[in-house]
């Protein structure tokens, strides 16, 4: 049995809309989910926002009750065994929410340790071993509203970390986070793994994805369109051609024309600084260069190149279909 | 059980550091009381000394009625805005011990109203602050302060369970502070008003602190504001956990 089971999975949150007359409207944010997550192992949760990622770790945290469906952690189940469940787990979110900031970092990690149960004799040797791994020794005594959004971040998984629990739920931990403090934090999160735990690690970034996991799943739409590892996700577009073109002001009809275009199986638009950068995937071996340059008509062109598929590919691929 | 202490001391010293970090609440705090008070003073002046000690007292514990209701629900809120009441339920100590803290600390912040309205009545308005039985005076303050947390706890577990029952907690500042006979004796008010009054702790905290204050027997009403902030804790801590569940279900710990 592995560490994390989801199965069929399913949430619906209810809305009401209206003033006078309150019309109920239903969601379906999760739509019978089924993954499993072997001791030891660091699974990704991949998928583009309102895809589903935070309501399945909530209702695997416990925080949620899943409408159908049922799921474990460590065999024990989440709404029935919730007490059992939340003394093994950590979670861990991202994003400046989470911390009492007008008190220090040392202040935060004592009363979740009071929490979870950190015995007392315990609590000071367990806070500073976490602060030195996260990198926050020294700085332990400032106000949280003062730290950089890493350094929030970094606390976020002492606190996650305290009771030392043997699985912990990453949801998008380096969202935010500037290149050199997520590197940091990459490096901590694969600290996690070799120290023996299980990782559930949500993200949208498929470079950390590819760069950390284990294995993935790949949500859309509350269903999972893809499950394997880095490389299997990767085989599905393997068949493919990327073109990137580097544009300029590119608008809206010359991109519906160049992904209506004949052999072009998705177009996806990456913003850098200025520029518009069009990756179109497209089968092997089907040349479309200069029609695609044609179709975009007189959009101000820079760099184009043809490259391999990557990760970051497949999911466009994945995710795109489905949405 | 000594686990339990713990958990409840240190949650309450955590708390009350928060609350006396913020500078902002901290004027209003210091300013809010006072205003009161100073109402309270004047439309008492033209009575008897004896009537502007009793304003004195009464609006000396509305301040840590108002600390507590109003406060709460804005602190669930916050909570509830920061991400960490989720965390706080997700967390395996009982949500019940986690809770009952934050109260009490709001209503131990409420004291300092208390302590301010008597120092302000005393300069601005010379009224002579006379206590028959200090001791029982020094044991029915404190009783009083932790009944109305007990008090602030079960609304606070409401404030859980529903995301917009925090204006509750506004809707029943002043109400509480007319029908506890904070500055109006219980007797002017209808019969079927008295029930409501016996139900709610303060009304006997405040005899009590009056009774000790007058040299009365504040020992029967300090027992009953006692026995109703347990018998509020034992209702708490029995609905929390079905509150939580239902809070789960219908997704509402979060704003996100």
């Amino acid at each position: 049995m592995g560490a994390i089971q989801a199965r069929d999975l399913v949430r619906t949150y209810k809305t009401s809309t209206g003033i006078f007359r309150r019309r109920g409207v239903e969601v379906q944010a999760v739509r019978g989910v089924s993954f499993e997550v072997a001791d030891g192992e660091l699974f990704g949760l991949l998928g583009p926002n309102g895809a589903g990622k935070t309501t399945t770790i909530k209702m695997l945290i416990t925080l949620l009750i899943p409408t159908s469906g049922s799921a474990s952690v460590l065999g024990y189940d989440v709404v029935k065994d919730a007490h059992e469940v939340r003394k093994r787990i950590g979670y861990v979110f991202g994003g400046d929410r989470g911390l009492y900031e007008r008190l220090s970092a040392l202040d935060n990690l004592r009363y979740f340790a009071e929490l979870y149960a950190v015995p007392p004799a315990e609590q000071k040797r367990r806070i500073a071993e976490l602060l030195d791994l996260v990198g926050l020794a020294g700085r332990e005594k400032e106000r949280v509203e003062g730290y950089s959004r890493g350094m929030r971040q970094r606390l976020h998984i002492a606190r996650g970390l305290l009771h030392d629990p043997p699985v912990v739920f990453l949801d998008e931990p380096t969202i935010g986070v500037d290149p050199v403090g997520a590197r940091e934090l990459r490096r901590t999160i694969a600290g996690l793994t070799e120290a023996g735990k299980t990782v559930l690690l949500t993200t949208h970034y498929m470079f950390e994805a590819d760069d950390l996991c284990d294995r993935m799943a790949v949500i859309a739409k509350g269903e999972i369109v893809a499950e394997g590892t880095p490389r299997d996700l990767k085989a599905i577009v393997a068949d493919r051609t990327v073109i990137e073109i580097e544009t300029f002001g590119v608008d809206e009809d010359a991109v519906e024309r160049v992904r209506q275009a004949d052999g072009v199986t998705s177009v996806s638009i990456e913003e850098r600084d200025q520029a518009q950068v069009l990756h179109v995937q497209s089968p092997a071996g089907t040349e479309l260069t200069q029609r695609l340059l044609a179709l975009l008509g007189t959009t101000r062109i820079g760099r184009v190149a043809v490259r391999e598929p990557t990760l970051e590919d497949a999911y466009v691929a994945l995710v795109g279909r489905d949405a | 059980m000594r686990r339990t202490a713990r958990l409840l001391g240190m949650g309450w010293l955590f708390h009350v550091k928060m609350l006396t970090r913020s500078s902002f609440n901290g004027v209003l705090g210091i300013v809010y009381p006072l205003f009161f008070a100073t109402v309270a003073f004047f439309m008492y002046r033209a009575g008897s000394p004896d009537a502007l000690f009793y304003a004195s007292l009464g609006a000396s514990v509305m301040g840590v009625w108002a600390a507590t209701s109003t406060a709460a629900g804005a602190a669930l809120q916050r909570e509830r805005w920061h991400g960490t009441l989720e965390l706080l339920v997700a967390a395996p100590a009982h949500f019940a011990l986690v809770l009952l803290p934050v109260t009490i600390a709001m209503a131990t912040i409420g004291l300092y109203s208390m302590v301010s309205t008597l120092v302000w009545g005393r300069l601005l308005f010379g009224i002579h602050i006379h206590v028959e039985h200090w001791l029982l005076f020094c044991l029915s303050v404190p009783a009083t302060v932790v009944a109305i947390g007990m008090l602030g706890f079960l609304l606070a577990v409401s404030f859980v369970r529903y995301r917009t029952a925090w204006a509750l907690g506004n809707l029943l500042e002043y109400p509480v502070w007319l029908i506890c006979g904070f500055l109006v004796p219980l007797t002017f008010f209808p019969d079927w008003v008295r029930p409501i009054s016996w139900a709610l702790a303060p009304t006997w905290g405040m005899q009590a602190i009056r009774q000790s204050a007058q040299g009365g027997t504040p020992i029967p009403d300090l027992l009953v504001c006692v026995g109703l902030g347990l018998l509020y804790t034992t209702i708490g801590v029995v609905v929390v956990d079905r509150f939580l569940r239902a809070a789960r279900a219908r997704a509402v710990l979060s704003l996100t």
